[in-house]
């Protein structure tokens, strides 16, 4: 807990982190800034899980530990999508979300 | 814990892992890679036998892996069908090591992925279901880009991995909501919590958003036609049958269990989703040409049949639902196992290239046939049944409009069935797809799913089976 801040003020950082992430991946038209925003949302939500578990149930550990997975699985989800990204680059010569647009409707 | 009672109850986990590890020593030892795929195949076929043989049931790490007998019926439900899977494609496997490309990666990745649907399927808690679906969903991005040099296939992992990422964002936000009201992430200590308080309520949607988009409910559809067009066949029909059938069913356990306080608030979604995903799913599958596509949009439409069982919240409604993925599961593969073949031997995947097939190939259209009669619900097969007990379970709480509506639906799904029904049959053709002989383990993967769609519609036990199964659950 830190003195003067109260957890609404990080639930407001933490709420603001994650739309900001979802706006991002919604307008970018790059796909390894879409995986940024993605990131964004993750840790927008660790965030959240930390401080709920510090500030109004401070007797149990689970949000901690969910955090600690979240920034785990995070990691295995961006590397498998960098591959996939790089996979990407090498059939269609671009990293453009325009590109994949072979199958529609 | 002691350890005997740890063993008898993750035994089919520590067996699959073994597989894997196994698996990749075999990688690193052997020249000769057409040994693994006899390796894999053999070894899976072992632990699916053993998983009929008396798992334990019982719960572990203090309530996060909760077992009982219906979850271990389910994961045998999982392991025949992943054994299809593997007996159909093993014929493309092969056809990689031709081409000196990998071929290990893709049993292991598969099995990763089963063995993450089963952490799913007995997850008593919110990490361990979290951990459970991503371990479920990442090795499938990699799986639908292993055909490396293509460019559907690249553009089908890509739109799985970004959309899965962000729909398991949202579910996550959700859990961090109930969290936030309850003080807990467990599923039993939770249920107490759930009323219609708004922080709940908000929380508990966004949790079923990852959910929904796994068994593809519509507003969350849209990667479905995509992924399944670009990722080899195998992959598609895996995604389409085991990752739908496992979603399907952690939902249900979990709108039963610890949903049930909320009912009035998920029935109202439900309905809602049941509706517009058996209309949406059918009307885009009439104008589909690529047979894979097609199918993808009768899985989607499926999935509204799936979610409409669980509306009545009763012990009829979960065994209607169980009941029907097995069948689904059964049907769905047969299907794919005809496209598949046909696409090994001659690369055809369009509707137009399966006119005249009877008369070059009559065993497989009629196992063709066969599968879509299931799919669309005509009476001797499995597939009858199964919406049969999903319409009884929604009429039995007073749906009669939901009903009269799916009614419409499986009246629409049984025309398009049929027009390739009517290609394979009645259509002529100058140059029809020659007769071919497909090779051992896709005769196994075909004779499977006739067989289970046959024993399902004409063997009464199972269901009972899954009654009884489901009533000891709910008690």
């Amino acid at each position: 807990m830190i003195q003067g801040i109260g957890v609404t003020d990080f639930f407001i950082i933490s709420t603001l982190m994650f739309f900001m992430g979802v706006y991002g991946f919604i307008t970018r038209k790059n796909l390894i800034t879409i995986l940024i925003a993605i990131e964004l949302i993750l840790n927008a939500v660790a965030i959240n899980f930390v401080i709920i578990n510090k500030y109004l149930y401070p007797e149990g550990l689970h949000g901690q530990i969910f955090s600690i997975f979240i920034i785990a699985v995070a990691a295995a989800e961006v590397a498998i999508a960098i591959a996939i990204v790089i996979d990407f680059y090498r059939t269609h010569k671009s990293v453009s979300v325009e590109e994949g647009e072979m199958m529609k409707y | 814990m002691d350890l005997s009672n740890f063993f008898s109850i993750m035994r089919g986990e520590i067996v699959l892992a073994a597989i894997i590890l196994i698996l990749l020593l075999a990688e690193i030892a052997t020249k000769d890679k057409e040994k693994v795929i006899h390796l894999a195949i053999g070894l899976f076929l072992v632990h699916t036998v053993l998983g009929f043989f008396g798992v334990g049931e019982g719960v572990l790490f203090g309530g996060m892996f909760k077992t009982s007998s219906l979850v271990n019926m389910f994961k045998n439900i999982l392991n025949v069908g992943v054994m299809i899977v593997l007996f159909q494609s093993a014929e493309w496997v092969k056809s990689k090591l031709k081409k000196n490309e990998r071929v290990t990666e893709f049993y292991i990745l598969l099995f990763s992925s089963l063995l993450g649907m089963y952490y799913m399927i007995s997850a008593g808690d919110f990490l361990m279901f979290y951990i459970g679906i991503e371990m479920a969903s990442l090795p499938v991005a990699g799986l639908a880009a292993f055909d490396l040099y293509q460019k559907r296939s690249a553009e089908a992992a890509l739109k799985y991995i970004f959309l899965a990422a962000i729909t398991s964002g949202i579910s996550l936000l959700g859990i961090s909501f109930l969290y936030s009201a309850s003080g807990t992430i467990f599923f039993d200590e939770l249920k107490p919590f759930m009323t219609n308080d708004s922080l709940i309520t908000l929380g508990f949607l966004f949790f079923l958003v990852g959910l929904l988009f796994k068994i593809s409910i519509v507003p969350f559809h849209l990667w479905t036609a995509d992924v399944y067009e670009g990722a080899p066949i195998g992959v598609t029909s895996y995604l389409s049958v085991i990752s739908k059938g496992a979603s399907a069913f952690i939902l249900v356990i979990i709108l039963f269990t610890m949903a049930r306080p909320i009912m009035e608030l998920w029935r109202e979604v439900i309905y809602m989703l049941s509706i517009l995903t058996m209309f949406i799913g059918n009307i885009f599958a009439l104008r589909q040409k690529n047979m894979k596509r097609f199918l993808a949009f009768s899985s989607i439409a499926q999935a509204g049949f799936i979610i409409l069982g669980m509306l009545s919240g009763s012990q009829l409604g979960m065994s209607a639902v169980v009941f029907f993925l097995a069948t689904y599961i059964f049907s769905n593969l047969g299907a794919f196992g005809v496209v598949y073949a046909i696409a090994n031997q001659t690369g055809k995947e369009e509707m137009d290239d399966y006119n005249g097939f009877y008369r070059t190939n009559p065993l497989l259209s009629v196992l063709m046939m066969l599968a879509l009669f299931s799919l669309a619900g005509i009476p001797p097969v499995a597939g009858f049944f199964g919406k049969f007990f999903l319409f009884m379970s929604a009429a039995s709480v007073g749906y009669y409009w939901l009903i009269f509506f799916a009614v419409i639906n499986v009246t629409i799904s049984l025309y398009y069935y049929l027009l390739v029904v009517r290609a394979m049959f009645v259509r002529k053709n100058d140059n029809p797809i020659p007769a071919f002989k497909s090779d051992l383990y896709m005769k196994i993967g075909l004779i499977l799913p006739a067989v289970g769609i046959l024993l399902l519609g004409l063997y009464s036990p199972v269901y009972e089976h899954i009654n009884e199964l489901v009533g000891m659950f709910l008690k």
